[in-house]
Order: C-alpha cells, then sequence, then structure tokens
C-alpha cells in the first residue's frame, strides 16, 4: 500500500472521530482510563530515564568543559537548556513511542482480530470515536505532564550527579539553572510535547485499527507503528525547531 | 423481516457473493449454510452492514440499510444483536460488565434496573454463577451464552449469529442451538444463524438458504433438506457415509417401510 492511501486512512480515521458521543459518562469513563493507562502507568519509566539523562548529561559537559576561562555555572545552563529545549520532550516521546505506541496498536489490533470492534459497531457505537480519540485526548493531557516531570527530574538528576561525583556544588549548580532563563523554550518544549503526543498516540491508534490477518499481523502493526511514530517525531523536531526557534 | 435483494459483493475483482436474493423471516431462525469459502460470513456482514454490497440492498422491515445515513444506521442497530464466532467478549470487562455495556452505553437505567436485566437475561441463558468473571477464565460454551446475553439485553428485533457452535462439542452445540431457537420465539425476532453444522440445520432450520461459491443454490426448510435433489447440496450435507445411511433411513422412515428394530436400535 503507497504512502497517499495510508494518509487518505489514516485523515479518513481523524475525520470519523469526531461525531456525537453516545453516552458522555462511558466517554469519560474511557478518557479516565487511557489517562492512566498513557499518563500514571508510564511515570516509573520516565522517572528512571529522566534522572539519569540529567545526570549524564551533566557529567559528560563537565568533561568537556575542561578550561578554567569558562565558569561552572555553564555546565547548569547547558544541562537545564538541553534537558528542556531537547531532551525532555522527544528523548521522552522517542520512549514513550515505544511503551505506549505497541500497547495501543496491540490493544485495537486485538480488538480488531477478536471481532470486538465489529461488536461495538454493530451496537451502533462510532469506535473511532469511543476507541481513538479517549487515547488521543488522554496523550494531549498527559504526556505534557510527563515531559515536564521528566524536565524537573532531569535537572535535579543533575544537580544529584554534579555533586555525587564533586564535580560542582549544589550552590552553583542552582546559580546556573537562574542564568540568561528563557521562558520562550519552555513554550518551545510544550509546542513539540503537544506535536508529539498527537503522533504517539494517532500513529499506533493507526496501524491498530486497520490491523487484517492475525497475531502475526498484530505484533507487525506495534512493530511497524513505533518506527513511523519515531521518525515522525525526528521529522517534527526538525520542522519545530527551524519554524519556531 | 429482512429482504436481500440481490446482493453483489467482491475484494480485488474476485466476486464473493453473486446475486444473492432472499427474505428471512420474523419469529424463525433463518439459516445461511454452506461449505467454508461460499460467501456465508460475507453475506452475513453485508446484511448487518459491516461490508458495503456492490450491488443490491438489504432491508429491514421495508427500510434499506445500504441507503440509511450514518445516523439511521446507528438507530437500526440498536435493534440488531450479534453473536460472533469467537464470541467477541471485552476481555478488560467481567461477564457483568460484557452484559452491561449495552445498557450502559443507550439507556438511562440506573445501576439497580440495570443489574436487574443483566442478571434476568443470563439466568435466561443459563448462565448465573459467572458475572463476576472476565471472558478468559469461562468455557467457550459460556462464552457463547454471555455473547447471547449481550445480544439481547436490549431486545433486539433481530438477531445474527455467526458460527454458534464453532469450537464447541456436540452437547454444548446442542445446548446453545436450543437456547436460540427458544429465544426466537420467546422474543419474536427475525434470526440469521450462519453455520456448516448439520445439527444445527436439522436442530433449527425453520428456513435455510445453501450458498454455493458465492451465490444462493437451494433454499427450503429442515423438512425439506434430506429430500432435496440439489447435487451440490447432497455433496455438503452427506458428505458422509454415515450421513448417508442417515438419508436412506430418513427416506424408507417417510416412506412408512422402515422395520421397527431398525427405527430404534439398542
Amino acid at each position: 500500500m503507497d504512502f497517499f492511501t495510508h494518509f487518505g486512512r489514516y485523515l479518513l480515521m481523524i475525520k470519523g472521530m469526531f461525531s456525537k458521543p453516545e453516552n458522555m459518562r462511558l466517554y469519560w469513563k474511557e478518557l479516565m482510563h487511557q489517562c492512566n493507562e498513557i499518563g500514571v502507568r508510564s511515570i516509573g519509566i520516565v522517572v528512571i530515564i529522566s534522572i539519569f539523562l540529567g545526570a549524564v548529561t551533566t557529567v559528560q559537559t563537565a568533561y568537556q568543559l575542561i578550561t578554567p576561562l569558562i565558569p561552572k555555572t555553564v555546565i547548569a545552563v547547558i544541562v537545564r537548556d538541553n534537558i528542556i529545549l531537547e531532551l525532555a520532550p522527544t528523548l521522552i516521546c522517542v520512549v514513550l513511542a515505544g511503551v505506549v505506541g505497541s500497547r495501543i496498536a496491540s490493544e485495537l489490533g486485538n480488538m480488531r482480530i477478536s471481532e470486538q470492534i465489529d461488536a461495538l459497531e454493530i451496537m451502533g457505537i462510532n469506535t473511532k470515536a469511543y476507541l481513538i480519540m479517549p487515547k488521543i485526548v488522554a496523550a494531549l493531557l498527559v504526556v505534557p505532564c510527563l515531559v515536564v516531570l521528566a524536565a524537573v527530574l532531569g535537572i535535579w538528576g543533575g544537580k544529584v550527579a554534579g555533586g555525587l561525583s564533586g564535580i560542582l556544588p549544589a550552590e552553583i549548580y542552582n546559580d546556573g539553572l537562574l542564568e540568561d532563563f528563557i521562558p520562550y523554550n519552555v513554550f518551545f518544549a510544550l509546542s513539540k510535547t503537544y506535536t508529539y503526543s498527537f503522533i504517539i498516540s494517532s500513529i499506533p491508534a493507526y496501524y491498530g485499527y486497520h490491523v487484517q490477518g492475525g497475531s502475526l499481523e498484530i505484533g507487525r502493526a506495534g512493530t511497524k507503528s513505533v518506527i513511523v511514530s519515531c521518525i515522525l517525531i525526528l521529522l517534527a523536531d526538525y520542522a519545530l525547531a527551524a519554524l519556531l526557534l | 423481516m429482512i429482504e436481500i435483494k440481490n446482493i453483489h459483493k467482491g475484494f480485488n475483482d474476485k466476486a464473493v457473493i453473486k446475486d444473492v436474493s432472499a427474505v428471512l423471516e420474523t419469529g424463525k431462525c433463518n439459516l445461511i449454510i454452506g461449505a467454508s469459502g461460499s460467501g456465508k460470513t460475507v453475506l452475513m456482514k453485508c446484511l448487518v452492514g459491516l461490508f458495503e454490497p456492490d450491488q443490491g440492498e438489504v432491508l429491514y422491515d421495508g427500510e434499506s440499510i445500504t441507503s440509511m445515513n450514518e445516523d439511521g444506521r446507528k438507530q437500526l442497530r440498536q435493534q440488531i444483536g450479534m453473536l460472533f464466532q469467537g464470541s467477541a467478549l471485552f476481555d478488560s470487562m467481567t461477564v457483568e460488565q460484557n452484559v452491561m455495556f449495552p445498557l450502559d452505553m443507550f439507556t438511562n437505567l440506573n445501576q439497580k434496573q440495570k443489574l436487574e436485566k443483566v442478571n434476568q437475561v443470563l439466568a435466561r441463558v443459563n448462565l448465573t454463577a459467572a458475572n463476576q468473571k472476565f471472558p478468559s477464565e469461562i468455557s467457550g460454551g459460556m462464552k457463547k451464552r454471555v455473547g447471547i446475553a449481550r445480544a439481547i439485553v436490549l431486545n433486539p428485533k433481530f438477531l445474527f449469529c455467526d458460527e454458534p457452535n464453532s469450537g464447541l462439542d456436540p452437547k454444548t452445540s446442542l445446548v446453545i442451538d436450543k437456547l436460540i431457537k427458544e429465544i426466537t420465539i420467546e422474543f419474536g425476532m427475525t434470526t440469521v444463524v450462519n453455520t456448516h453444522d448439520m445439527n444445527s440445520v436439522m436442530e433449527i432450520g425453520d428456513k435455510i438458504i445453501f450458498m454455493h461459491q458465492g451465490h444462493k443454490e437451494w433454499e427450503g426448510s429442515n423438512k425439506d433438506i434430506i429430500f432435496s435433489k440439489n447435487q451440490e447440496l447432497n455433496q455438503f450435507i452427506f458428505a458422509s457415509e454415515f450421513l448417508q445411511d442417515a438419508k436412506e433411513l430418513r427416506m424408507l422412515e417417510a416412506k412408512g417401510t422402515i422395520s421397527e428394530d431398525r427405527r430404534s436400535p439398542s
């Protein structure tokens, strides 16, 4: 199937999501369920990755800045900006594309293969609205929270690593964090995050919803959705950097 | 009543359903039978609107589903219940939640009323002690019964069953067949059953449509089927020597020439 066929079907899927909910209470329940699945269940991996990301960035930046002419607060500035601008939004979303994306694709793929989606259609339920919309809305709500959490923990991880390894004391790190802070960077990071959230929820939903065949195809859909999501995240990263910075 | 008018359906230029017309009657079990690949499932999916026919139309009580808009179809589908081949129960929900789901979605009943209705339909399908079990914890026959309970919980006018006996032992199949028959009469529904199980055909086939290579080859009742002279149908139903013997017995029985000792072997 060529690119334009996939793209057309993807757009039709997105268009099909917008209809009046059959029962608002059940849609809300599904949204909360997805917030839990996508957000709460991903906290563990986000916490671990972001702390180590900050720690490693601090140690490696210090390793490269060996000249005494540059003040040590610059290490904190670099760590902060790196984490806010790139590592927290992009890397965390690439990880989430794997964790959340494969789960969405396999859940919908399994529902398709076992005729659960057909069963919902027969009941008169708009399955795109009931199954896909809550996943995308939930991702748009909780992924930015996870990215903010990752940024905070990453910066804190850098501080802890700097202190423990004796590279720079906590006071100097704190001073560095306040140096030349540009609030627009946070806006930029959140803009990227919202774009990525849409990608990591809608692309796997597309592949899962349109699975045909058996269990092997569910696995393939999961893999394909993660690969396509990661590529689109990187393309969007470059496009947004070129447009907004 | 469901009217099928000159339905055609194909995939990738290959015709799967070729000019099928039939009337599926209310209060009866209408069976679509045929060998694997004969187009039964595609026909059923055209009937319920999961597939769009390339030509022809399907009329539900005179209204064409093929020309209905999305809202019209939604309304109609709330009058349709369907039992799927693999039961299609929602894995993450218990038996009770599965059956309650259509009530949650489409009614304004309170929790107590919904629970009463759920227990009532579960009792109707003889499943009373499995409310809190998940689909993975119950047997194939129980899953089918939960599927039937979910399909009838909104009192539909039309019930579709796709291979209700697949994967079940003969005894359980008989229980499911009887249940479908009883429910059809009790609720006054138009029931359409897709099967290739000859036991079901003889047990519940008020009206039978035999599909062969995508077209309707034969139509009749379970009383006529044994005596049919249609070659394709005979090849399908009397595929084994045992069944051919059974046919001869039936014919002799009908003629009244069968001896008493053959009629009731001990």
